[in-house]
């Protein structure tokens, strides 16, 4: 529809972004105004570049305004943590902010970041403040800019886990806004005194939509690195699996769609070519300043890179690319994915130090009571913390990784999972296991259908049919999103469930395990029973016929049942 | 007038120069556009007399037809509820087109748009989308309700034409648009073509639509007759008063605190007939109550009486029960009552409590206890007629009136919080306020209320005079109708609202109304206190200190100050703020702080209704 049509004009989050002053807006001025929880309309797009979301609980929102009172508003604070790296004092310290200040949640995202849920107005800026105390900051987490960048989480190369995580930093780094409105309004830095402060990979306006990164570490694809902007595949050198020679670079991945507007889709990302590492910095920002310039600012549906490239065609962008980086790419090395899951439990790295992984459901650390039982888990990964004397790593299907646990500490961290019912990943079923799911109804407002509170219901139902057919304990991916734009990369689960409307979804099918193929839409705008139904006979089919071993994305496919 | 006049002193009627001064001066500032369109306004308007009155009649049309009748029947309103933003896109097409063809139009968002536009608009074009299965973008439920609600207007005067945009993957698509094209029909609204269903590839049947929309506009608007507004239907009576109420039917009760809220406050709009419940704002309104039958039952079980009990007194004969419920106060105890209990029930307990601490016992006991709790904790013997003649008559209830005529036309609001609290493991409850947040919105719903007017609490009468509202918690509600006369009067004097209650969330009274105002420049400054929300508690006299020299700037530019509410501590606590301002940044002493605030009050200038 509206893509359709020649649109010559910015879209309205263009002129914000002009008339904000890099990013200031009257942000500022919104946080001291005690008549309202919320932000200025203009100031709640800037406030995304600044790591939050103004968000109000949609349960209430109708009561609410037949009370003549304003939503209930708060803000979701997202932090800016590369490749999901983060210290045990580090984790205390959001811990405390959850408790304090959030909803006594911390949430683990598909992008290896935390987000705290439920921060009021008046509490944002202590809590943004106690986050940098730790050295954590929040910039560009959300926002028309490079968001946190991804890094392999692969627990058992630990060498090459560490360049994955290095050249993510820097990456982030090279490409973080220069603005220094984000330390005048959190951090009571100086105001700016006018003058000539730029941004110089940015400009004032920014990219035309939000730009996603990865760092995979083949053969593991945890990033998802074909549903990013800019993907770096790591290449290990011929004379040492352990040393980087270069990367294999990709460009115009992205998994969001808008229902019902065709000039919309998801993309798998297409590999560029191999650049040397001293390169890559130079290749990325190209890469950004590409799109800077060429992309969509009319339609922000359509804004995207993968729609820049797609608009200019492949060799005139990797010309362009070329051009501005002032190097040639050469042809791709080869590389394989085998999997996109999390390796869950117990590894032991090269380096000799030990690895556990655990299952967080939604990535939502929290301490709750549900039918399944009991999991402290916000408590738990405090007292863990309190202890352990390695690092964690966030993963990018929201699960944790407590890495590099010396021998003498395992036993009692092992014996801290336990007791505080963290240990699902020893527990939970393979599909409950595997699935993901984004925040939806009741805080996010693009939410259009359920999605986390309604993902072990719908496990429950999937499980029981495959064990109906003798499949009880067969993996699969599933993966389940209140709207189109692709939170938990629905698009590439063997069963992806996309929301239109309360208890309706889109119900795509066969992906692969390894993140590498789309699957595709079987069934529209259906409730939980056509759900069903529509899986019951594939699912005794795939228990029929299937070939050893074979996944249910890859029988949908041999089968041309897709 | 379909020629140029050549030479305007040859061709028309010579103006007087008074009038021209006045009408170049009324013109200055307003742009071409505006200009041109309230040029064929006028045009319209001199139509209209020549067709019904001659060329030379003049103020007779003026006399029965409203301005806004005027200015309604002369243009077109495109109105649009969109929520991804198509249906304001073709809205604005819509806009531009009829713009450019000559013809008067105004582009409105649904959210914008009120009642009162609605029972004088003429000619109006909806295009509204439905998003979801059904659901009404968010900013059409307002007008959603309004259609839909009991209030609904008949709008016989409105020809109209809808399009509905949806998604047809949904089975209730375009629903929203439907309603609204069914619902303004029933209002006895005239179709001026069917409704127009568009699907997500909604470009042609919205061209279509567009096109049909100018033409029937050109037709509209190209024979201005004018709306002549009925008057209302005359009242039975005369204006109501204490002794002689009116009964009437309340259109509307909603909760105004949030869930979770430790208070309850209720917002109600009452009928009000023009005659008999004329108010200005700063009115209160007077409330003849039923008391709660849980209170009534508690007391029949105290004195062990039988509520079905005929009683006779000074010839007029009631059972118990209905004497308690409608004739007598329960829930307020009175001095002779609590002197006469205390004489039967000679309770050594009861003797202490009144006589601790000399007045302050007694003052307790008034305050802090109903009769019930006397009559349960210190037993005494009472027949049902001699309880009936020591109570007192029942007294009907004051609340100040939430609204204005201007803006809600024969409607009365008023802000009632509820008393509601245990006692010894018992419900107590405010009679007034239980039986009003009782009382189910319909038909039978009808309360017997008059209007005691409050001369000493007015508005300037000078338009251009800055006001101060100072209006905690249910204390805000004269203020709501402050600001709507003055919205309505166009007024250009400046409004300032402090505001105070215990937690923003939940307890901010008609909160969306006050930033709406303050988004829209109607009110200008709006400070608020919670006193809760922080460590250290905020009450409204600590922003009046933090705000003293603008409050002061404000008072010497010859603002009217306003307090409403609390008269216990509140009132006392501004007061105090108020001459501190006037002694720390004003530099007066003490006393002549005193003396200035009691002029200002002198000069109705400084007015308080607090209670």
């Amino acid at each position: 529809m509206s893509s359709n049509q020649p649109a010559a004009l910015p879209s309205p989050v263009e002129g914000i972004k002009t008339r904000s002053r890099l990013l200031r807006g009257t942000i500022a001025d919104g946080l001291v105004d005690g008549a309202t929880g919320a932000l200025a309309e203009d100031d709640t797009h800037l406030l995304k570049f600044h790591g939050s979301y103004q968000q109000d609980d949609r349960d209430v929102r109708e009561e609410r305004r037949q009370a003549r009172l304003e939503p209930a508003y708060s803000f979701m604070i997202r932090t800016r943590l590369p490749g999901g790296v983060c210290t045990p004092r580090q984790w205390l310290a959001l811990d405390d902010l959850a408790t304090r200040y959030a909803n006594g949640t911390l949430r683990i995202t598909t992008r290896q970041a935390f987000q705290l849920h439920g921060v009021i107005k008046r509490d944002l800026k202590p809590a943004l403040a106690a986050m940098n105390a730790v050295l954590i900051d929040t910039i560009a987490a959300c926002g028309d800019v490079n968001r946190n960048v991804l890094a392999s989480a692969n627990p058992l190369e630990s060498a090459l886990h560490a360049i994955a995580h290095e050249w993510a930093t820097r990456l982030s780094e090279h490409l973080l806004p220069r603005t220094r409105a984000y330390h005048e309004i959190w951090l009571d830095g100086a105001k700016w005194a006018g003058g000539d402060e730029i941004e110089p990979i940015y400009g004032p306006t920014y990219l035309p939509r939000k730009f996603k990164a990865a760092v995979v570490v083949p053969p593991h694809n945890d990033v998802d690195v074909f549903a990013q902007d800019l993907g770096f595949i790591a290449i290990a050198a011929d004379d040492d699996p352990r040393r980087l020679a270069g990367f294999n670079v990709t460009a115009g991945g992205g998994l969001g769609a808008t229902h019902g507007d065709a000039a919309t889709f998801p993309r798998l990302a297409d590999v560029l070519g191999y650049v040397a590492p001293e390169r890559a910095l130079a290749v990325a920002e190209a890469i950004v300043t590409t799109q800077r310039d060429f992309g969509d600012r009319s339609n922000r549906r359509h804004a995207r890179l993968k729609y820049t490239i797609e608009t200019m065609g492949l060799d005139a962008f990797r010309a362009e690319v070329e051009r501005r980086a002032s190097c040639r790419f050469e042809p791709a090395r080869p590389f394989a994915f085998t999997t996109s899951g999390d390796r869950f439990g117990w590894t032991r790295s090269t380096d000799g130090l030990w690895n556990l992984t655990l299952r967080i459901p939604a990535g939502r650390v929290a301490d709750r009571r549900t039918e399944r039982g009991e999991v402290r888990g916000l408590t738990g990964m405090r007292a863990i913390a309190r202890v352990h004397d390695g690092g964690f790593r966030l993963t990018p299907n929201q699960n944790l990784l407590i890495a590099g646990i010396s021998s003498a500490h395992r036993s009692q961290i092992e014996a801290l999972v336990r007791d505080h019912g963290l240990n699902l990943h020893e527990t939970a079923t393979p599909v409950a296991r595997d699935a993901l799911a984004c925040v939806a109804l009741p805080t996010c407002p693009l939410a259009m259908a359920e999605a986390e509170r309604y993902l072990p219901t719908l496990v429950d139902r999937i499980e029981a049919q495959l064990a109906d057919v003798g499949l009880a304990g067969e993996p699969l991916s599933l993966r389940v999103t209140g709207c189109p734009n692709g939170c938990a990369r629905p698009y590439l689960g063997e069963v992806g469930l996309i929301g239109k409307a309360p208890g309706r979804y889109n119900l795509h099918l066969g992906a692969d395990a390894a993140g590498t193929r789309l699957n595709r839409l079987y069934r529209e705008n259906v409730d939980e029973a056509a759900i069903l139904s529509a899986l019951e006979p594939l699912f005794a089919r795939w228990a029929a016929e299937r070939q050893h071993g074979e996944r249910f994305g890859e029988f949908l496919w041999r089968s041309r049942v897709l | 007038m379909t020629q140029v006049a050549p030479n305007r002193s040859a061709a028309l009627p010579l103006p007087d120069p008074a009038r021209e001064a006045a009408l170049l001066q009324l013109a200055s500032g307003l742009d071409a556009g505006q200009l041109r369109y309230w040029a064929g306004f006028l045009a319209g308007v001199a139509a209209e007399r020549e067709r019904s009155h001659g060329s030379a009649a003049l103020g007779s049309t003026a006399a029965t037809t409203t301005p806004a009748a005027v200015a309604s029947a002369a243009r077109a309103t495109v109105l649009f509820a969109s929520q991804t933003g198509n249906g304001r896109r073709v809205a604005e097409r819509l806009h531009r087109q009829l713009e450019s063809q000559g013809l008067a139009a105004r582009l409105v968002n649904v959210a914008d748009y009120r009642q009162r536009d609605l029972i004088t608009e003429r000619l109006l074009y909806v295009i509204a989308s439905t998003h979801g299965d059904g659901d009404p973008p968010d900013d059409a439920r307002s007008f959603i309700d309004l259609l839909t609600g009991r209030k609904a207007p008949r709008v016989a005067q409105l020809a109209y034409s809808v399009l509905a945009l949806g998604d047809s993957s949904y089975p209730k698509y375009c629903e929203t648009g439907r309603l609204i094209d069914r619902r303004l029909a029933d209002m006895g609204a005239r179709r001026l073509a069917e409704l127009t269903e568009a699907d997500v590839d909604f470009q042609t049947s919205a061209d279509a639509w567009t096109q049909r929309a100018i033409s029937c506009a050109r037709e509209q608007l190209q024979s201005p007759h004018l709306a002549i507004v009925s008057a209302p239907p005359p009242a039975q009576n005369g204006t109501a008063d204490r002794e002689h109420p009116v009964e009437v039917e309340l259109l509307t009760a909603v909760t105004l605190t949030a869930r979770g809220s430790e208070r309850s406050v209720a917002h109600l709009e009452l009928q009000a007939p023009a005659l008999q419940l004329a108010y200005e704002p700063g009115d209160a309104v007077g409330i003849w109550h039923s008391n709660p039958a849980e209170t009534v039952e508690q007391i029949a079980m105290a004195v062990q009486a039988d509520l079905a009990t005929v009683v006779t007194i000074q010839g007029r004969s009631h059972s118990l029960r209905d004497w308690l419920t409608r004739e007598r106060e329960i829930t307020r105890l009175s001095r002779p009552f609590l002197d006469a209990h205390a004489r039967r029930a000679a309770n050594p307990e009861l003797e202490r409590l009144r006589t601790a601490g000399s007045d302050e016992g007694l003052r307790t006991l008034l305050r802090d206890w109903q009769p019930v709790d006397l009559l349960q904790r210190f037993p005494a013997a009472w027949s049902a007629e001699e309880l009936v003649q020591a109570l007192r008559p029942l007294s009907p209830r004051l609340y100040s009136i939430a609204s204005s005529r201007a803006a809600v036309g024969d409607e009365l609001h008023l802000t009632v919080a509820a008393v509601d609290y245990l006692r010894d493991g018992q419900q107590r409850y405010g009679a007034a306020s239980r039986y009003l947040t009782r009382l189910a919105v319909g038909e039978a719903a009808r309360v017997r209320a008059y209007v005691e007017p409050n001369p000493r609490f007015r508005l300037p009468e000078d338009p251009a005079r800055d006001i101060i509202m100072i209006g905690p918690g249910t204390g805000v509600a004269p203020f709501r109708g402050f600001l709507q006369h003055r919205i309505e009067q166009g007024s250009s004097g400046r409004n300032w609202l402090v505001f105070g209650g215990r937690h923003l969330r939940s307890d901010f009274l008609y909160q969306t109304e006050w930033l709406e105002a303050r988004r829209n420049g109607t009110l200008h400054r709006l400070d608020v206190a919670f006193s809760r929300d922080q460590a250290a508690k905020i009450y409204v006299q600590d922003r009046i200190r933090e705000q003293g020299v603008e409050l002061l700037r404000w008072l010497e530019g010859g603002a009217h100050l306003y307090v409403c509410g609390d008269a216990q501590r509140m009132a006392h606590d501004v007061h105090a703020a108020l001459r501190d301002v006037l002694v720390t940044q004003g530099g007066r002493t003490v006393e002549s702080a005193e003396a200035e605030l009691a002029e200002l009050a002198a000069a109705r200038r400084y007015c308080r209704d607090v209670y």
